[in-house]
């Protein structure tokens, strides 16, 4: 079971992203970042917010090391690099939390010594010992996370109807209605909207939210990866983004002040991700270093507003300034945490029947 | 006569270097093409559970294919055949007179220059392109804000996100193609024969339609069949402009590889839509004349 939540793991909200932050990357990390050599280099395996020159250069200048990018869009995909690698090509992974024991359980990742992490300063909300230990050892410490719920455009859509979760089947929005495709957490925010949690979601349960998200269908004027429904947002093709968040409109709210986000009353789905080491590495010290200022106060800020997405810090001491805050509705995290459901990664069979009905959603 | 046996061995020699020179294609061919589509049919026919493969020499996914959802599959690759021959036909009527004109209405010294300008948009990445006509078409772009300025809508409209951008998007990027398949075949027919044809008193319509164009179709042929091969298996045109409100079978086969990593059904779908490329392949084939452009 744990082995298909990986290999059929779908792939997140980042796989999306990437595409939009080519661009970043190109203009960041993709290039080299310093002339000067440094004595030594670290390789690291992650998502694509980390390949931001803003998060990596403060402690590439401080310990003189050359880190070395590579950006995955799927946890399925990440394994594939690994087994074309040699034990130790690479030193640090940024993975989703839901994939750290299967990750820990096959022997790549190296246990992280609890003392020179910052558990107290983590929303303990997010601990998770059951996805990030193994037998009382941490295998990969939470870094950022955020939610699936609904971006909109404030100055076309009342805070107050987005915070109700039939705003998903408003007629009044027909056309106006933007679905993120990645279907597991759409999937599960209809769930919600329905009333039922994403792991009470069964075979049994599909054929009613199949009916409910077909409801959807005429009133949708795009569904789409990260870049098409922002690109919706922006042009006016949509005012909602069904299963957006603040990883899709925080980054732009600079630019367009109208983007916003908010978690519905009947809640939204959490995504979080964990950095950890990998136990072929040789460099574990200066690896955990790495770890240690990515969930400092300092990394875990720049990690936040990494340019690729926006995303919330683990670490409640993360430097960030009001503003913002204010765009990741930091206030409001407590609630939000505890009215938002985890990640609920289906078996493979109900998995594929999911899948086979978001087909049909496309379809219809 | 001559005899290559009675040449200097190294005259000699040439022939066999020659029977050798194709060589080097034969390989790549080989391991880029032919290796991979036999890889990809063997991973067709076989099942995964798990991540684990678990049946050899079955035909579930075709049959999956064909049954899933209500034909869900079939109606994807029936979108995509519908449209790749509305791309096609489109792309076919706006190339050919640009091609018409540039070869036989422009000035020899400006063709060139014409030429340059008519790629110029390749040289833009493909992605970048859909973008922007999402831009241009959107509800804040330049085609609506025109409409409304010339009073011919009340309000926005929004042109993205549907099958027409697909198509736009495609004819724009074909066209272009097509246009340079076509013009080198045009240029190719040999004026004496037009200048013939009009000396024994065909009016210029009955030069083109008895001259010109049927001398012409290889190259339509081939920019046609290369236009419907490329659009047929595209998928980040739809996946950008189309808004996904219909399913087209390349993004019907992402979803598979990139959602479940089912690489079997992928398999077998591109191998469905190999079998489609295939059936269009004979059916230019009788018009295929790569010698002519």
């Amino acid at each position: 079971m744990r082995r298909s939540s990986i290999i059929n793991a779908p792939i997140t909200r980042r796989r999306a992203l990437r595409a939009g932050a080519a661009a970043a990357i190109l203009a960041g990390a993709g290039l080299p970042r310093r002339s000067r050599a440094a004595e030594q280099e670290l390789n690291i395996l992650v998502w694509c917010d980390h390949t931001d020159a803003a998060l990596l250069q403060p402690f590439e200048e401080a310990h003189n090391v050359r880190i070395n990018v590579k950006d995955y869009q799927e946890t399925g995909a990440a394994l594939a690099v690994l087994e074309q690698s040699q034990p130790g090509d690479w030193d640090v992974f940024v993975v989703d939390s839901v994939d750290v024991r299967r990750v820990a359980e096959q022997g790549l990742l190296a246990p992280l010594d609890d003392v020179q992490l910052p558990w107290d300063s983590i929303f303990p909300e997010l601990h998770a010992p059951e996805l990030h230990k193994i037998d009382g050892k941490t295998y990969a410490v939470p870094e950022k996370f955020g939610y699936n719920s609904i971006a909109f455009d404030k100055s076309k859509v009342e805070e107050a109807e987005v915070r109700r979760a039939d705003i998903m089947w408003n007629p009044k929005y027909k056309g106006r209605i933007a679905v993120y495709d990645y279907y597991i957490p759409a999937m599960e925010m209809v769930a919600l909207g329905m009333g039922i949690r994403p792991d009470q979601i069964t075979a049994e349960k599909l054929p009613a939210i199949r009916e409910k998200l077909l409801e959807i269908k005429p009133l949708a004027s795009v569904i789409g990866d990260v870049p098409t429904v922002q690109n919706a947002l922006v042009t006016g093709a949509a005012d909602i983004i069904i299963a957006g968040g603040e990883f899709v409109v925080a980054g732009l709210a600079q630019e367009n002040p109208n983007l916003d986000w908010v978690l519905p009353d009947s809640g939204g789905i959490r995504w979080m991700q964990g950095v950890g080491i990998f136990e072929a590495s040789q460099k574990k010290e200066l690896a955990a270093e790495l770890v240690k200022y990515i969930v400092g106060p300092d990394g875990q800020a720049r990690l936040a507003t990494a340019s690729c997405y926006w995303a919330m810090p683990t670490n409640q001491q993360a430097a960030l300034g009001d503003a913002e805050k204010q765009r990741l509705r930091w206030n409001e995290q407590p609630g939000f945490i505890k009215n938002s459901y985890p990640y609920f990664i289906p078996d493979e069979t109900l998995n594929k029947a999911m899948l086979e009905v978001w087909t049909e959603f496309l379809q219809a | 006569m001559r005899t290559i046996a009675g040449l200097p061995m190294t005259t000699r020699a040439a022939p066999r270097l020659l029977a050798w020179a194709p060589a080097p294609a034969v390989i790549w061919t080989a391991l880029f093409f032919i290796l991979p589509l036999l890889a990809m049919a063997l991973v067709s026919l076989t099942r995964r559970e798990r991540g684990q493969t678990v049946d050899l020499w079955t035909f579930a996914n075709y049959g999956t294919f064909l049954t899933q959802g209500g034909g869900v599959f079939l109606e994807a690759l029936r979108n995509s055949i519908e449209v790749t021959l509305i791309v096609t036909v489109l792309s076919v009527l706006v190339a050919y007179p640009i091609a018409y004109v540039l070869a036989y209405r422009v000035p020899a010294r400006w063709q060139r220059v014409l030429l340059v300008l008519l790629v110029l948009p390749f040289w833009t990445s493909y992605v970048i392109r859909s973008y922007s006509w999402l831009l241009v078409l959107s509800e804040k772009g330049i085609i609506s804000l025109a409409l409304q300025g010339l009073g011919l809508a009340d309000g926005p409209v929004g042109l993205g996100n549907t099958r027409g951008a697909t198509v736009l998007g495609f004819v724009h990027f074909f066209a272009m193609l097509l246009t340079l398949t076509i013009y080198a075949n045009l240029v190719q027919i040999r004026e004496s024969y037009r200048r013939a044809a009009a000396d024994l008193g065909a009016s210029p319509l009955q030069v083109f339609l008895r001259i010109t164009m049927p001398l012409s179709l290889p190259g339509v042929a081939v920019g046609a069949f290369l236009t419907f091969v490329l659009a047929i298996g595209d998928y980040v045109t739809p996946q950008i402009l189309g808004g996904s409100r219909e399913l087209l079978l390349p993004q019907a086969i992402m979803l598979q590889v990139g959602r479940t990593a089912d690489f079997p059904l992928a398999s077998a779908m591109s191998m469905v839509l190999m079998a489609v490329v295939t059936l269009a392949y004979l059916l230019f084939a009788r018009h295929l004349r790569m010698d002519r452009v």
